[in-house]
């Protein structure tokens, strides 16, 4: 593949007291590209993730953004980068609607002469370009008006999923995001991940399910108390290879 | 091939005339036990949706319901003159609930703003007394206000309290206090002629003209929770505190300004007393911040915090200034007034549960036929 990548971890190590959580952890992350992170719980997934996103800093080693070593100290910082992060909570606010979670906290309003927090909503503007990005993804949602606490839990993820994808993002990292969906509800999710990786970004999933990870995910790197133990072509050959070197014994 | 109409179906948008269309046509080609439960979801989707609409229609329509009832029992009710009595009445739980709305709605509480009333009408009063302009009599009353929210807002936020209760409850009998030490414990006669027109005038002899005063805090609540930026962080605080955090919504100011707001309805609703009254005396207001939050509550807001919207307070105060009249017109002791208000409040936060349960379940409908 010629892609450069869009994210580079290089030799990263991260410590929680005596804890290794990250030991030399080294992946490349390209677009058009869905990448699985997989490993038993405690192998270093999360903070591999959270070291992306911004919520920890590592210890030693490097990321590389575009090719440019970056800082980031906060989520903030991480999706100035153009990386979003979906996390199993969705973070979703109940009682707003899907237009208003789209925009939390970047809502579209004017003029910029008053301070911030007393500029009037585009309300339209934001609502279009909302139905624009889940026509996109092709997500149906039952009433545009109704607040995301009433969509069931597979609307609520796609949703989420595309609020992370609707401001130009390069990078979509999503943890688990068919965690507690019904089979058509997890489908509907993988669907739109694939769109995702057809228009261009790069994608990194976390996930227990194997079936899922087979469907969507082109690459996939194994983890292991904190290491790095394998990666390989995502597919139905490479099935029992993955799932040997999840659980520990040589592939 | 039942797969696909299913997947079909499932993209049409529910409630939607295509959806019932389809189940007919299924029905007819492929009679699997799978359809039979599809089309039967609809049919469970309706009743919720109507029983979630009475919900949220409910305290309007028992308003109407209370005013057709009471008119039609007292004919007196209806007469201009006791409507006025009944806005005048009004007026300073509307002011008040509007205020506290905004706290609610964030889920916090606030429990000093009937002190603070009475600290704006003493504060007023003095200011009177040592021969101030109209002007400053108001500013001082407002900024009153202002000030309380401000100090309940700081120590919430900066003292990392976990919830606003204890705060205000301090500030609640802190602020009382220093009313009766400030008029030395004595009500305090004269007020400006302006203020006394606004407080307790009316228009065409029985429209009270602080009527207008709630209709332009209202209007002004209305514009700044739906239009401006301010309003919508507002709600996503109240909504999702952890996530408005992490969306780099400024969680902390958002939190000291409804303080802030809620203490200026503090003053206004203050000026409005100190007019009518003219007077500023340290026992006003004396359980105001009961039934501002009982106004809220009873309007429809959610004591959860999230929800909540200005027809909402308005609607919570007029339902209990027309329950507290329509006692006084039938002669009933006051005592009664307490407790049909309490039996409203436990009606109106048990159809705040009923709600939620019935949203849950309307979306557990959803998740089946997705």
């Amino acid at each position: 593949m010629t892609k450069d990548p869009v994210l580079v971890v290089s030799n990263a190590t991260k410590r929680f007291g005596g804890v290794l959580a990250l030991d030399d952890v080294s992946v490349d992350i390209v677009a058009g590209e869905v990448l699985a992170i997989l490993g038993d719980n405690g192998a270093g997934k999360s903070t591999l993730i959270k070291s992306m996103s911004g919520v920890h800093r590592l210890d030693s080693g490097s990321i590389e953004v575009d090719g440019r070593p970056v800082q980031m100290h906060s989520p903030a910082d991480a999706r100035e980068l153009g990386i979003e992060t979906v996390y199993q909570d969705l973070a979703l606010f109940d009682n707003l609607g899907p237009t208003s979670n789209f925009y939390a906290g970047r809502e579209l309003s004017g003029p910029s002469w008053l301070p911030r927090g007393m500029r009037v909503l585009k309300r339209r503007e934001m609502s279009r370009a909302t139905v624009d990005v889940l026509d996109r993804l092709q997500v149906a949602l039952p009433d545009m008006e109704a607040p995301v606490g009433l969509m069931s839990g597979g609307q609520r993820q796609a949703v989420a999923v595309a609020r992370a994808t609707a401001f130009s993002s390069r990078l979509v990292i999503l943890d688990e995001p068919t965690a507690a969906l019904g089979v058509r509800e997890a489908a509907r999710v993988l669907d739109i991940i694939k769109r995702l990786r057809d228009e261009g970004k790069a994608v990194v999933v976390i996930s227990h399910a194997m079936d899922h990870v087979i469907e969507v995910a082109d690459r996939a790197i194994v983890m292991r108390r904190g290491r790095k133990v394998g990666e390989l072509v995502a597919s139905e050959d490479s099935r029992e290879k993955i799932v040997s070197l999840i659980v520990g014994g040589e592939g | 091939m039942t797969e696909q109409i299913e997947r079909s179906e499932a993209s049409e948008l529910p409630g939607s005339k295509n959806v019932g269309h389809s189940d007919g046509l299924t029905n007819d080609t492929v009679p699997t036990g799978d359809v039979v439960a599809q089309a039967t979801t609809p049919r469970l989707d309706g009743p919720l949706r109507f029983a979630l609409l009475l919900l949220r229609a409910g305290p309007v329509l028992i308003l109407i319901l209370l005013v057709v009832v009471i008119a039609l029992v007292t004919p007196l009710f209806l007469t201009p003159r006791n409507l006025g009595n009944v806005l005048a009445q009004t007026a300073v739980i509307a002011v008040l609930s509007l205020g506290q709305l905004l706290v609610i709605v964030t889920r916090g509480i606030d429990l000093s703003v009937g002190s603070t009333l009475a600290l704006a009408t003493v504060v007023g009063a003095l200011m009177f007394q040592a021969g101030n302009s109209s002007f400053l009599v108001i500013a001082s009353m407002v900024g009153a206000g202002i000030l309380v929210g401000l100090i309940n807002g700081v120590i919430f936020v900066k003292g990392r309290i976990p919830h606003p209760f204890i705060v205000t409850l301090a500030m609640f009998t802190l602020v009382r206090g220093v009313a009766l030490w400030l008029s030395d414990g004595r009500p305090i006669q004269g007020m400006p002629e302006v203020v006394q027109a606004i407080g307790g005038d009316s228009i065409l002899g029985w429209l009270p003209i602080s009527s207008f005063i709630v209709v332009a805090v209202a209007v002004a609540v209305w514009l700044l929770t739906t239009r401006v930026v301010w309003g919508r962080w507002i709600y996503a605080v109240g909504g999702n505190p952890e996530a408005a955090h992490r969306t780099a919504i400024p969680v902390s100011k958002i939190l000291i300004s409804v303080y802030v707001f809620c203490g200026l309805t503090a003053g206004i609703a203050g000026f409005l007393t100190a007019g009518r009254t003219n007077a500023g005396a340290p026992t006003f207001g004396n359980l105001a911040e009961l039934d501002a939050i009982a106004a809220v509550i009873i309007g429809g807001a959610s004591f959860l915090g999230g929800r909540g919207r200005v027809s909402h307070a308005l609607v919570g105060a007029l339902m209990i200034g027309v329950i507290r009249n329509a006692m006084n017109l039938a002669n009933l002791d006051s005592f009664f007034q307490l407790i049909v208000l309490g039996i409203v409040i436990l009606l109106a936060v048990e159809s705040d549960v009923l709600r939620g349960y019935l949203e849950n379940k309307l979306r557990l409908a959803q998740a089946v036929r997705t």
